[in-house]
């Protein structure tokens, strides 16, 4: 029997503050209304694009502690983590901020990789006040994984649009708001794919085996959640995960999801769907949240992955490999008045 | 189980499972828009025959390439370009205006990185391979002419 | 009327780029190396000339113009020159093309700023 990937948290962190802002295109696509800002323009007011990913990052930190009610002193720790080289975004972002950095590198995962470091960290009684953010940007990432942004080129039919976003949240040891309660971490999952512009099926495997080992350990199956939700296979590398699992003979039904296959509308024309570390993270901080808040949503399976390649790697012949960790997300048990 | 024939079975399940979408279009549109490209060069390099009748003809089309690169150029720091590019695929990056929009694109995209270091670093990133080989091949052309 | 010739050749040669495209998924760069590679060998073996005659700018927009001038002037220097024609021929004959395009993507990349894509 394999070792237990999950942890189980008795103190339950809880997400007391969530924040979430993105770009003119994001804001028109699926979730629009559920963002707390969208920016006018992609720049947000910088002269570079790196600044504006970094800006996003501040903008979201500070408006989750705001929601959290709570003061930035009271923060002890901020784990965060982009898509950039040497994670400049969040590093960068840290610069401004008095309390402690650790960066994160998960890619596309990074959200869950910190929420999960984040409630072991105050479970373990350490902490009590965590902010954990990411973010990515499509014209930095762009630049950096494929061409410049006026070459005329066309985008392969499995190819996803990087989001431009940024969500934080803020974990407490107490307070109101939805909980953590475990969290699976994963390992690096590679099934010798080599196409950078079919990240779906690259990670996909990833989140099988994550969600296996999930499943496995604590002794749940697809029916006890509300939702599952993965963060950027997109279309294509949610149909092939749907298939994969049911090789392993579970079946995930319609309570099954991908934020990147649901952000954009069908007239953006971004062909398998949104990617990216904010891909997971603004969907997570805006939608599921207030879905988790209102009670629509009792318990979520958030199981994002990345796609941990550099464009050195895949030059030098490497596969694509991903990984990919999921939490529990408890709602707020909705007491009915006596 | 042994994890080469694992990669191998999922990469041709990918490979199935990949949607395949009919070529028909962007084929046609690549046809019409590459060959209005050309007809467009071949226009200007009439009209300038037609203006300078002295003109000898490869000092006319090497007119013309100057300026199909002027308008690819152009259009790239408008920002049109790469519209076109998505509409149009094969045909605007097969014609010289391809060639043009491939370095004026990273002279474009990385010159928050300064003058040199970013734009005159960067603009070959793209065509750097096209003048490398073109310029070897010729070489081998030429060598191989000197001794026949 | 020649302008038929050109826009059905020119065309023709830009669908077989994005049949390639489609088919294999190789990046603008890789197209763009090809097809300077296929103007070398018809200029080469003579055979580029005849269709130029015919199809005008339909072959000599495409990229495939730019190296069949390369290897025309290489040939053209070796047979004037001698040997310091290989190395000279290439670069001379196609120095219009290469220097415009790196003037004109310097000028514009001063005057303009990369937007992103919608």
């Amino acid at each position: 029997m394999a070792k237990s990937q999950t942890v189980v948290f008795k103190n339950q962190p809880v997400i007391i503050g969530s924040y979430s802002i993105v770009g003119p295109k994001e804001g028109a696509g699926n979730f629009g209304e559920y963002f707390d800002y969208v920016m006018k323009s992609d720049s947000f007011g910088e002269k570079t694009y790196e600044k504006a990913e970094r800006k996003m990052i501040q903008h979201a930190i500070v408006g989750a502690i705001e929601k959290a009610k709570i003061k930035p002193t009271d923060v002890e720790l901020l784990l965060a983590g982009d898509l950039l080289n040497q994670i400049i975004s969040s590093s960068y972002a840290a610069r401004d901020f008095s309390f402690p950095y650790l960066g994160l590198f998960g890619a596309c995962s990074t959200m869950a990789e910190s929420l999960a470091i984040g409630a072991s960290l105050i479970d373990g009684g350490q902490f009590d006040h965590v902010v954990c953010s990411t973010a990515s940007h499509f014209s930095t990432a762009e630049r950096q994984f494929r061409f410049p942004l006026e070459l005329g080129n066309q985008r392969p039919p499995t190819s996803q649009w990087t989001i431009t976003g940024a969500g934080a949240c803020v974990l407490a040891l107490k307070g109101k708001g939805p909980k953590i309660t475990m969290a699976t971490f994963g390992r690096v999952v590679d099934y010798g794919i080599n196409d950078v512009n079919d990240m779906g099926a690259a990670m996909a495997p990833a989140a099988m085996d994550t969600l296996m080992a999930h499943f496995r350990d604590s002794k749940t199956t697809p029916d006890d959640y509300d939702l599952i939700v993965t963060g950027d296979l997109g279309k294509l590398g949610s149909e092939i995960l749907i298939d994969l699992m049911e090789d392993q003979g579970i079946k995930l039904g319609l309570n099954y999801n991908d934020c990147g296959q649901m952000y954009y509308t069908r007239n953006q024309a971004t062909l398998c769907g949104g990617s990216g570390c904010g891909c997971s993270a603004t969907v997570l901080n805006s939608f599921i949240m207030k879905k988790l808040l209102d009670g629509s949503y009792k318990k979520v399976l958030f199981a994002p992955t990345g796609a941990l390649l550099s464009t050195t790697a895949t030059q030098q012949g490497e596969t694509i490999p991903g990984v990919c960790h999921a939490i529990v997300i408890e709602g707020v048990k909705q007491e009915k008045k006596k | 189980m042994d994890e080469k024939k694992r990669n191998e079975a999922y990469n041709n399940y990918v490979k199935a499972k990949i949607p395949k979408t009919k070529p028909w279009p962007s084929l046609f549109n690549s046809f019409w828009v590459g060959g209005l490209i050309c007809v467009l060069g071949q226009g200007i390099n009439d009209l300038i025959m037609l203006w300078f009748p002295n003109m000898a003809e490869q000092t006319a089309w090497t007119y013309t390439l100057v300026v199909l690169i002027f308008l690819a150029s152009f259009l790239t720091g408008l920002g049109v370009y790469d519209r076109i590019g998505k509409f149009a695929g094969g045909g605007s990056i097969v014609p010289i205006t391809g060639f043009s929009n491939s370095i004026t694109s990273p002279a474009l995209e990385f010159k928050n990185e300064g003058i040199i270091y970013g734009m005159c670093v960067k603009m070959f990133t793209i065509a750097g391979p096209v003048i490398v080989v073109g310029i070897i091949s010729s070489i081998i052309v030429g060598l191989i002419y000197l001794f026949i | 009327m020649y302008y038929l010739w050109v826009f059905l050749i020119g065309g023709l040669i830009c669908a077989f780029g994005e049949l390639l495209i489609i088919k294999t998924n190789i990046t603008s760069a890789r197209i763009l190396v090809l097809f300077v590679l296929i103007g070398v060998v018809l200029e080469a073996f003579g055979i580029f000339d005849p269709i130029s005659d015919f199809a005008r700018a339909g072959i000599n927009t495409p990229i495939i113009g730019f190296g069949a001038s390369l290897a025309k002037g290489a040939i053209g220097a070796v047979k004037a020159r001698g040997l310091i024609g290989a190395f000279t021929g290439g670069f001379e004959a196609t120095a219009a093309g290469i220097a415009a395009a790196v003037g004109f993507a310097f000028l514009f990349g001063l005057l303009f700023k990369a937007r992103t894509k919608k």
